[in-house]
């Protein structure tokens, strides 16, 4: 018998996914990723400034305000041929490296671990028992006894008042749950302490960006900071001394317990080591530019085939043609007229809706390709292709994770090609924040020693020719590969599209009729029970879907719903 | 202006600029500090539709308020006041479009035993949801009567804004200028 489920909405935080899936002998066979909203935000830029463009796109969504920033002055800078000063490049690198900490501590404690933990299990555990356990496998301070006891108690007075909050979507006790008591109350206690220390990440971010939570530092030709050693106002000495606590403080938590966690919650659910797998081709795009021009970066790209980490092709500078000319989007499946894939800088966003068809039109988000392919953009990508490409810092912590897996599994023949797969996505993205940790601090001293030669620019004018320009800005952003894409006439925007990386993951069917990167890693998903598809989640959440900006427009009667329906 | 006995008042704007009258609660509290000194004790946030990074400055307020585009059902560009215990009731009928993010967070609080003493949501109904910056006549008139409403919540904790001698322009008043001039339809 085939069940068909929807799920809709999908996501904890902003962003209307819906997603269904037909289970045959409580396996998915089929899978379909819908965008609920119509997508036109960017037509908003058509006429403006481009120099203004970033703060518009900084409002694209809640999430990732500070990457659509970043993002859209590097299109236009690029469509300007225009290049930054080095200080402007390392400010930026900051900035977007400790965005991205903070989202990737925020995804697995706060928005995905409720998925693995089962919260009210943690009331049933020893604090104790705990206690040895999390000792045992670090040395983060808060640890202790009497801090599980601590967290213990809180737990149980705020379960006992009713207000489950971030936690009442929580499918408890359900089968596929297996943590013991004593992890989930591990869990618990890392995540409230996570709370605490992700805020040093937005401290770092409003230090240099002169607000919270929306960036004012931001120029197209560098950034607004002016600094010096002596006036109170600018970047000096103390402020970065200021940042380099902050920085430590993260540092001391990724290492010692998110880097810890991931492996130790993995080790009870290896079978989702072989569950999951997507579209098995990665796209990343190089970030951290080093140089004004953008061709010198310390965090590499490029597009893996087949998941053969062998053959990696590069993607080496900002405008890379290998990138610029492959990407397009396909509207054969969304609720768009025309249906052959476009370029983004010729890409129309005329709706067509239709009502949901399963061979047909079936969502508002398009359908991108690479070269005719699909491709899985994200931490997993990012450290496939940081490995590909001999990155010390990705080869070192994807060895750690597995190394420490196949420890406490026990289990020593794990394989690399494991990582494909949903629990795979959450060790990359664990992978991937130690690798930022290290590559903020790199890029903090690098700032501090540039300054010390004497350099302190940080602004390039830029001047608008007359006629027609066009640029492409990327970021290797905390959801993966992220473009924004400007056609300037006359110094006015033209046109503007920004494909960004939940619609790489979540688009519909494409031209040729290939599934997308979600639904690609839903065929074959265990589902125990129609009525509370945990499963489902778990892998569509392993992506760390939030499709606010892959889609606009709000439906305030939107409600958490299963639908099951046997056929 | 001293602190007020009661610590610090946060006061929130949130919503989408980008989309009409859904941005009512950020252009509510940029016009409130173009038009008045805001005094030690209290700090305004531009939110826009942002979550986790207002969880640290909610942890430290005693009072909260919060400036959003709310559906209740009444007339467009009607205003709304809700508050502490009817707060939780306000989300479960998910009429804020920002619930997500502001209810989790208050939620947050409550788990860390933080919640501050006073929360209050005051609103406006919003008309229109268009992609983009101009606000419609509705908005626009009930625009003035949420700054006060702002300044009224403020005034009953004790805090009596002064007005600058000059109000200014914020950045999204005077981008909505330019959208209306240049006829730009968005």
């Amino acid at each position: 018998m085939t069940t068909r489920i929807t799920v809709d909405p999908i996501t904890r935080i902003e962003g209307h996914l819906r997603i269904d899936v037909e289970v045959d002998d409580g396996k998915v066979s089929k899978a379909w990723s819908s965008g609920q909203m119509w997508r036109d935000i960017e037509k908003i830029l058509i006429g403006r400034d481009p120099r203004e463009a970033w703060t518009y796109t900084q409002r694209f969504c809640g999430v990732c305000t500070t990457v659509h920033a970043i993002t859209s002055v590097r299109a236009v800078e690029n469509a300007l041929d225009l290049e930054i000063p080095v200080n402007a490049q390392l400010i930026r690198n900051i900035i977007q490296t400790a965005h991205a900490i903070q989202d990737h501590m925020v995804h697995f404690y706060h928005l995905s671990a409720v998925d693995w933990v089962d919260v009210v299990s943690a009331l049933d555990a020893d604090p104790v028992a705990t206690a040895k356990l999390a000792e045992s496998l670090s040395d983060w301070p808060l640890n202790g006894p009497h801090e599980m006891k601590a967290v213990q108690e809180r737990l149980k007075t705020f379960v006992g008042s009713g207000q489950l909050g971030p936690f009442a979507s929580g499918y408890w006790g359900h089968p596929a749950m297996k943590l013991t008591p004593e992890v989930n109350l591990l869990a618990v206690a890392h995540y409230l302490q996570a709370l605490d220390v992700q805020n040093n990440a937005n401290k770092i971010v409003a230090i240099l960006g002169g607000k919270s939570p929306h960036i004012q530092n931001v120029a197209v030709g560098g950034v607004s900071n002016s600094i010096g050693f002596d006036a109170p106002s600018v970047l000096n000495l103390e402020r970065l001394m200021l940042i380099k606590g902050f920085i430590d403080k993260l540092e001391q938590f990724i290492k010692s317990t998110y880097l810890v966690d991931v492996p130790a919650v993995g080790t009870f659910y290896l079978d989702w080591a072989g569950i999951g797998g997507g579209v098995n081709n990665y796209l990343s795009v190089p970030d951290c530019p080093q140089d004004p021009k953008g061709t010198v970066f310390d965090l590499p790209g490029g597009y893996i085939a087949d998941g053969d980490i062998n053959r990696l092709k590069p993607i080496t500078t900002f405008g890379d043609a290998y990138f610029r000319d492959g990407v397009a989007e396909s509207s054969k499946h969304s609720w768009y007229t025309g249906g052959e894939p476009l370029h983004p800088w010729v890409g129309e966003t005329e709706p067509e809706y239709t009502d949901f068809q399963d061979e047909g039109k079936y969502s508002w988000v398009k359908a991108p390709t690479f070269y005719g392919k699909r491709a899985e953009v994200g931490p997993l990508a990012d450290v496939l292709v940081g490995v590909a490409s001999g990155h010390a810092g990705y080869t070192k912590y994807l060895d750690q994770a597995m190394t420490t897996l196949k420890t406490v599994s026990g289990n020593p023949d794990i394989p690399l090609t494991a990582v494909n797969s949903t629990i795979g996505r959450h060790a990359a993205r664990a992978v991937r924040c130690a690798v930022m940790i290290d590559t903020l601090k790199n890029q903090w001293q690098k700032l501090v020693d540039n300054i010390g030669t004497g350099d302190l620019d940080t602004f390039n004018a830029p001047v608008f020719p007359k006629g027609e320009i066009k640029g492409v800005g990327f970021h290797q952003a905390p959801r993966g590969t992220l473009s924004h894409w400007v056609v300037i006439e006359d110094g006015k925007i033209k046109n503007y599209q920004a494909v960004v990386p939940s619609t790489w993951n979540a688009g519909p069917r494409d031209a040729d009729g290939q599934i997308g990167p979600y639904e690609s890693s839903l065929l074959d998903n265990p589902v125990a029970d129609p009525e509370k598809p945990l499963e489902v989640l778990r892998t569509v959440h392993s992506f760390d879907p939030c499709i606010a900006c892959a889609i606009h427009m709000v439906d305030t009667e939107q409600k958490e719903i299963v639908k099951v329906k046997a056929l | 202006m001293a602190e007020t006995d009661n610590g610090k008042i946060l006061v929130i704007g949130m919503g989408n600029v980008l989309m009409q009258d859904e941005g009512i609660g950020v252009r509510a509290v940029e016009e409130l500090e173009q038009r008045y000194h805001i005094p030690d004790g209290v700090e305004v946030v531009d939110g826009g539709t942002t979550g986790m990074e207002l969880f640290e400055p909610m942890r430290g307020a005693s009072s909260l308020i919060i400036a959003d585009a709310v559906n209740t059902g009444a007339p467009y560009g009607s205003l709304v006041r809700i508050a502490n215990e009817e707060i939780p009731a306000f989300f479960q009928t998910k009429l804020s479009n920002h619930q997500l993010g502001v209810s989790d967070l208050l939620a947050l609080l409550a788990l860390k035993g933080e919640t501050p003493e006073q929360v209050t949501i005051v609103g406006m109904v919003p008309h229109s949801l268009e992609n983009r910056l101009g606000l419609t006549p509705e908005a626009e008139a009930g625009l003035e009567g949420l700054v006060q409403m702002v300044v009224d919540e403020l005034a009953s904790l004790g805090v009596q804004l002064q007005p600058r001698d000059r109000a200014g322009d914020g950045h999204w008043k005077r981008e909505a200028e330019y959208e209306a001039a240049a006829g730009l339809s968005g």
